[in-house]
């Protein structure tokens, strides 16, 4: 195990990193002075496709959904700014505008038809979508056909009109830094962190309050708007526009350069842009002359490097070049504000209320008319044999698998037909029995996803950082419950080098920062040694003392008699015993249950 | 009026005949695309690749020209025999590795010599129906072997992108391989048969006979042969087929070769009524594939009677707006894809 890159990591001496990025910046800067022309076109379409693929990077890497059709979203930016400039004399400011409405609309729908399935009918969309507009953009006599439109006008600048490749060159770039960075923003905020648990399944984003839906949709527009941007700077910089770079193929393409880029990082999509788009222009020259005849030969050698790089690096080759990089300091950010806490209810009121709860699978009734209830302030534990319904009724109280029958009450409101959630937002959370983490991201970003719902920064204003307020009080709360579950010292590592133990307790921090009034516990101790047992134990003893409400459900009988106030025990999916851990202990039920006493005993 | 044509007595049942051939034959399609997915979650985009391959050989079989399938087959023979044993050694077993190594080459030399044999000979029909089954039929367990075989624990999205790379690989090699220009395959059966009103070509018949015919026998198959019922076990539950003893890999295996023996067989078939060109190949792989979604990539008859459809819709379409036919085809995607997303509820799963 290792306990690497403890808190010295806040402080490393120079922003090496911050460095090196200044020295990119400025050589990109120099490029389009100091190359060749021919160079100068060759690096304009480089930084063009980089905007697509950062939007495939945010889609495919970091949520882990995939489009083939972002060059048929380029397609509606050019053709939208093509149309609008030379037949109705637009300007070409407003023209971007015009591309982004249409792409976005376009995108939403498309969206909103696919995104509720598994996540492979995207892609499948995306591919019968790009292959339509194409035959569209061909078919249309007023886009041209498939001869296109010429004679687009340049893109004007405070009277500077940008013709040479040189000039534009500096709006390409431009373009790709505003994208970036903002990609970067995003990624390093409350939505970026949501996008982020979305790639480990919907279950932990929506325990905690995201939407997930809304999320995709939301993000498949922007990587939709990012490629709309980077058609209408393509159809500016050619000057003429037809259906062939918007075809399926070069959206495949895009996607291609993203795998081998790195697709969890937008730098990768960045080298992936670069490598694929030079490499086809050093193929287009070697391979017909190799093989002896005309045709798209490059595609071949795309497709072997794509396949090596999922065998081999399935990562991308991003991550390899981060390995000799110096890490990325983690800045805190001066706290101004705290988040504002929930009121806690009285010790001893009534807080959680399960009343005749069914839930029947099929002709299964896998929990059968239980009804128990908790109070403000104490440990409640619910045990019970395997199979017992115990899993069901805690997916049943925190809305993962609605009841079929019953009611089941949070603080006085009814929440038997809520989502996960609104159930969340009410002041539940909770922790999984397979632990749920992001492994490749901080204790303290793991922790802050917990502070999800707490937050209300948007996609927007993720992007613009415009969140920064928010985003320091949830830091600061996360880093106050890391150390109020002991881990406080780790904050900066990565949550993958944690062992299980610890993993858990980082879920319980997680759930914590959500300021809850009642923690909900899946098997937190299963899996672990008798050590981190007792660490539990005392932990969640002194949490129960500050005056959080426990429920949990665990198989560990010592664990649940040494810690629980009060037990509900279930078999069959039915109610067994209710009491204090002697009177459980004492029940003849109980232990027939468990032990198959025999029946003479038992009764005796 | 164009439109209204179409109801026209003597063109109707003509473009109703074409749309049941090609349809049948996408419905072939639509039924291995299914089985690669159900069994191995790899949407198998390449399988009109194996469709041109079909036809293209046989083409070249024609011309008495030996067909670059040929040498494509033998380098992915050295590439899967080169992993397996390397696989072998690395499991200390040196000595099953060189034996992998020494019977591929074994192999390898007898395809090369048996078509370097035959191709000039220029035998009948039938014979080289076989022998393009036998350059094409075994790329499929190939291709398993040296490009999903290693990404098998990998996500359903990893496995697209590389059916996609694999897709862009083949169409390339078809053209180097054949060259640009189209070709068509001579007909199995020539003259026509008339039905009452409708007269069909016996080609025509025999497509969709052999068509009914192949799916009966994959009936059989899945319901009746122990194979079968493995594979229908691993598309049911991955992991408690592997418990019972079902190596995922040999199912894999399996069931790439049925798809390569599909799609090969489907390219012949159709071969006679399309022109056939290097890229043809994904545009009629995806015709399957619609037919594979409006099945849910699940249900064998719903994919059948879905591919089929679109083959009529096709034909129906190519006749009044041929410019957009495969517009039409394509947004059909669309409104069927919404319609399951409303239809069928969605399962939280956790992939990873």
């Amino acid at each position: 195990m290792s306990r690497a890159g403890s808190p010295s990591a806040r402080r490393t001496g120079l922003p090496l990193r911050a460095l090196l990025t200044g020295a990119a910046v400025v050589v990109a800067l120099a490029l389009p002075l100091v190359l060749p022309l021919f160079q100068v076109t060759l690096l304009v379409n480089v930084l063009i496709f980089a905007v697509v693929v950062t939007g495939l990077v945010l889609l495919t890497g970091i949520v882990g959904l995939t489009s083939f059709g972002q060059a048929a979203f380029m397609g509606v930016g050019a053709y939208t700014t093509a149309v609008l400039t030379t037949q109705a004399g637009w300007s070409t400011w407003l023209t971007l505008l015009a591309g982004f409405g249409v792409t976005a609309l376009i995108a939403w729908l498309l969206g909103l038809m696919t995104l509720r399935m598994q996540g492979h009918y995207l892609p499948l969309a995306t591919i019968a979508w790009g292959i339509s507009l194409y035959y569209v953009f061909g078919n249309t006599p007023a886009l041209g056909g498939f001869t296109g439109l010429t004679d687009i006008p340049p893109v004007h600048f405070f009277g500077l009109s940008l013709t040479s490749p040189r000039t534009f060159a500096y709006l390409a770039l431009v373009c790709l830094g505003v994208v970036a960075l903002g990609a970067q923003f995003l990624l390093s905020s409350r939505v970026g962190r949501a996008m982020r648990a979305l790639r480990g399944g919907p279950l932990v984003a929506e325990a905690f309050g995201v939407n997930t839906f809304r999320l995709r949709v939301q993000v498949f527009v922007l990587a939709a708007l990012m490629a709309s941007l980077a058609g209408w700077l393509y159809a500016h910089s050619q000057r003429f526009v037809n259906p062939t770079p918007f075809s399926l193929q070069a959206g495949i393409e895009y996607l291609f350069m993203a795998v081998v880029g790195g697709s969890q990082h937008v730098w990768g999509g960045v080298l992936g842009a670069g490598l694929i788009t030079l490499l086809r222009e050093w193929l287009r020259d070697l391979l017909p002359a190799l093989i002896g005849a005309q045709g798209n030969f490059e595609v071949i050698v795309f497709g072997v490097l794509v396949i090596l790089t999922l065998q081999f690096a399935r990562r991308g080759l991003w991550p390899l070049i981060e390995r000799v990089l110096p890490r990325e300091e983690v800045r805190l950010l001066p706290e101004h504000s705290r988040l504002p806490e929930r009121g806690k209810p009285q010790p001893g009121t009534p807080l959680l209320e399960v009343a005749h709860a069914l839930k029947t699978f099929g002709g299964l009734r896998a929990v059968n008319d239980v009804s128990f209830e908790l109070r403000a302030g104490e440990i409640l534990g619910l045990i019970g044999p395997n199979g017992a319904g115990k899993s069901t009724l805690f997916n049943l109280i925190t809305g993962v698998n609605p009841a079929t029958g019953g009611r089941v009450t949070f603080a006085g409101q009814d929440i038997t037909r809520a989502s996960a959630g609104q159930i969340h937002r009410l002041g539940v959370a909770r922790t999984f029995q397979h632990v749920h983490l992001l492994p490749d991201l901080t204790l303290l970003a793991n922790t802050m996803m917990g502070g999800y719902a707490r937050g209300r920064a948007g996609m927007v204003a993720s992007l613009l950082h415009l969140e920064r307020r928010e985003e320091a009080a949830l830091q600061h709360e996360a880093l106050r419950q890391l150390e109020r579950v002991g881990l406080g010292e780790q904050a900066f590592t990565l949550a993958g080098n944690l062992a299980l133990g610890q993993q858990r307790i980082l879920e319980v921090a997680r759930a914590l920062v959500a300021d809850p009034t009642l923690l909900l516990l899946d098997e937190p101790a299963a899996g672990l040694r008798y050590g981190e047992k007792m660490e539990l134990v005392a932990l969640l003893k002194r949490l129960r003392d500050e005056g959080v409400t426990i429920l949990l459900v665990e198989h560990d009988m010592d664990l649940v008699m040494n810690l629980v106030d009060r037990l509900v025990v279930m078999n069959y999916g039915e109610k067994l015993a209710e009491g204090t851990p002697a009177e459980i202990r004492a029940n003849a039920a109980v232990r027939e249950a468990y032990l198959g006493v025999d029946m003479a005993e038992g009764a005796a | 009026m164009d439109f209204l044509q179409l109801f026209d007595p003597t063109i109707f049942p003509v473009l109703a005949a074409d749309g049941l051939t090609n349809g049948a034959v996408y419905a072939l399609l639509a039924l291995a695309t299914v089985l690669v997915f159900a069994v191995t979650r790899v949407i198998f985009i390449p399988l009109g690749e194996f469709v041109v391959f079909g036809t293209l050989t046989l083409a070249s079989l024609q011309l008495g020209k030996v067909p670059g399938t040929l040498s494509l087959l033998l380098v992915l023979l050295g590439a899967a025999a080169l992993m397996e044993a390397l696989t072998w050694v690395r499991r200390g077993q040196a000595g099953r590795g060189l034996l992998t190594l020494g019977g591929a080459a074994l192999l390898g030399a007898a395809l090369w010599a048996l078509a370097g044999w035959a191709v000039p000979l220029k035998p009948p029909l039938w014979g080289q129906v076989i022998l393009t089954l036998l350059l094409v039929a075994p790329l499929g367990p190939l291709i398993y072997r040296t490009v999903y075989q290693p990404l098998q624990n990998a996500t359903v999205l990893v496995l697209l992108i590389a059916s996609v790379a694999l897709h862009l690989v083949l169409t390339g090699l078809a053209l180097v391989f054949f060259g640009p220009e189209g070709s068509r395959t001579p007909p199995f059966a020539a003259g026509n048969v008339t039905l009452g009103q409708v007269t069909l070509s016996w080609q025509s018949l025999l497509v969709i006979l052999v068509s009914a015919l192949l799916m009966l026998g994959l009936y059989f198959f899945f319901d009746r042969t122990m194979p079968g019922k493995a594979l229908r076990a691993t598309a049911v539950n991955r992991l408690g087929a592997r418990l019972v003893g079902i190596s995922p890999s040999s199912a894999g295996t399996l069931t790439f070769t049925l798809a390569a023996v599909i799609a090969g067989l489907g390219g012949m078939l159709i071969g006679p009524s399309v022109a056939m060109t290097y890229d043809s190949g994904f545009l009629i792989g995806l015709k399957g594939f619609i037919g594979a979604i409006i099945g849910g990539l699940v249900s064998y008859p719903l994919a059948a009677v879905g591919a089929v459809l679109v083959g009529l819709i096709e034909s129906f379409a190519s006749f009044s707006l041929s410019a957009w036919k495969e517009v039409i085809v394509f947004t059909l995607i669309l409104p069927v894809l919404l319609w399951r997303s409303l239809t069928t509820r969605h399962i939280p799963e956790d992939e990873e």
